[in-house]
């Protein structure tokens, strides 16, 4: 029986220890029916694309606490890009300021969610990025 | 076909993109499963099951680790559980595994389970076959923690490798069928724990039963043979039973000596071809099964089937029947 899950990669880059955030994200999206990749701390922007690559995955949540979300983010989005997955849409949570958040969405991530963002707006935001989820 | 020139190239891309549409089922999968068949039946496929919490995505980085310095090229499937409820799935074995990242010689594969409930994801096969074809020399399968009967996967690989660790259960949790019984190969991970000696114990009393084996003890400083009257048997594999300690790597270079041992038993006593020719006609027989079903139901209308269904629930029919009066009319 055809099924078309949509993938996702939960990824904490950087060096802040806290997951809790990114594990209530992950639980949230099993929940909703999705199949969540998760890779645990402090990964590197390479390990991050290269598990985003081998999963196939539609979609790439990054949480980042430390505040060098300005470096880490065009670092993993480039590295998609280098990899030929410029179609996965990217997701950023944590402690983000304001005036970065246009900037980000600029640089191309999706959606950018603060502390206390509703896990059902990230689920629909993910769902509306992918209308037609395609192999 | 691209997509299959592109994997046959070695397209990692490529490679992951198809791993999708054969665990999706979709026609674009089983024709290049269908293109890559002939590229098959050389990786060695061992497949590591074993209780949640055993240490198995531990141990498996380490294994691939370990072959990895043999130059040989490694695929990990790890499959985990899907919820029975949303469909989800939260898969983290990859979380144990960050020592392989950077090395292109390897390619971890998440799966979630999808309702199966023996142990692995229904296209768990076929994606070890696109593995397989790709060039990687050795597939390593990590089932969902796995109770007493999940054991589909001894089904596929060559060799299973079954994780225990020390203070899971008593000596007759040992001698029940199921999970035990499939082991080429017994590890007490996390040996660095109290009770190993116990749950070694339990495990070689276990084997011993399976498998007679002479007794040779030591009496009055003499080494004596027990003569109960059993005869080894020659040419019979008896599952080691390996310590490791899956966070640091102890053991598993000797856990790795046992798993080549056990290749060179397949391939010498011809137990290779024989588990080969069973898995292929189990594949065989499923897919036929399947193609009979839907086959049949397509020329049945659905109204019928619903009607029957009806019958049975109203306790007037038993399925058996409501069977057998389908495929006689």
């Amino acid at each position: 029986m055809p099924e078309r899950k949509i993938r996702v990669l939960v990824a904490k880059p950087g060096l802040d220890g806290h997951d809790r955030g990114a594990k209530v994200v992950a639980r949230a999206l099993r929940d909703a029916g999705m199949e969540v990749v998760y890779t645990g701390l402090r990964q590197t922007p390479e390990m991050i694309a290269e598990a985003a690559l081998q999963e196939d995955v539609d979609v790439v949540g990054l949480s980042i606490l430390s505040g060098a979300h300005m470096a880490l983010v065009p670092r993993v989005l480039e590295l998609l890009k280098a990899n030929g997955q410029e179609h996965v849409r990217v997701f950023v949570g944590g402690i983000i300021p304001d005036e970065d958040v246009p900037r980000l969405k600029e640089m191309g991530v999706t959606g950018v969610y603060g502390p206390g963002a509703p896990t059902e707006q990230i689920i629909a935001d993910i769902r509306a990025a992918l209308p037609s989820v395609t192999v | 076909m691209e997509f299959v020139q592109s994997v046959l190239r070695g397209d990692r891309l490529a490679l992951s993109r198809l791993l999708s549409c054969v665990e999706n089922d979709v026609p674009e999968g089983r024709l290049a499963l269908d293109a890559l068949f002939p590229y098959t039946g050389k990786a060695h496929l061992i497949g590591v099951t074993g209780a949640p919490g055993t240490g198995k995505s531990s141990l498996v980085n380490q294994l691939a680790l370990q072959i990895r310095k043999k130059e040989k090229r490694v695929a990990i499937v790890a499959v985990d559980p899907s919820s029975p409820f949303t469909g989800g799935a939260v898969l983290g074995d990859r979380v144990r595994m960050r020592d392989l990242a950077g090395d292109s010689g390897v390619f971890i594969r998440s799966m979630a389970s999808r309702g199966s409930l023996g142990g692995l994801a229904a296209a768990t096969a076929a994606v070890t076959q696109v593995f397989d074809a790709a060039g990687f020399e050795v597939i390593l399968i990590e089932t969902v923690g796995a109770g007493q009967s999940e054991v589909d996967i001894a089904r596929l690989a060559h060799t299973t490798i079954v994780v225990e660790a020390p203070g899971l259960g008593d000596d007759i949790q040992a001698i029940k069928a199921g999970i035990l019984e499939i082991a080429d190969i017994l590890v007490i991970n996390k040996a660095d724990r109290p009770g190993v000696e116990t749950t070694e114990r339990s495990l070689r009393t276990m084997l011993e039963l399976a498998h007679p084996v002479r007794k040779v003890f030591r009496h009055h400083g003499q080494m004596m043979e027990l003569n109960d009257g059993v005869v080894p048997q020659e040419g019979l594999w008896i599952p080691p039973v390996q310590r490791t300690v899956a966070t640091d790597g102890r053991g598993v270079p000797e856990l790795l000596e046992s798993i080549e041992r056990h290749v060179a038993h397949l391939r010498a006593n011809g137990d290779w071809m024989r588990r080969e020719r069973a898995r292929l006609q189990a594949e065989f027989d499923l897919l036929l099964q399947e193609a009979l079903v839907s086959r049949f139901l397509a020329k049945i209308p659905p109204s019928k089937v619903e009607g029957m269904l009806q019958l049975i629930q109203e306790r007037r029919i038993s399925p058996r029947e409501a069977v057998y009066q389908l495929l006689e009319n």
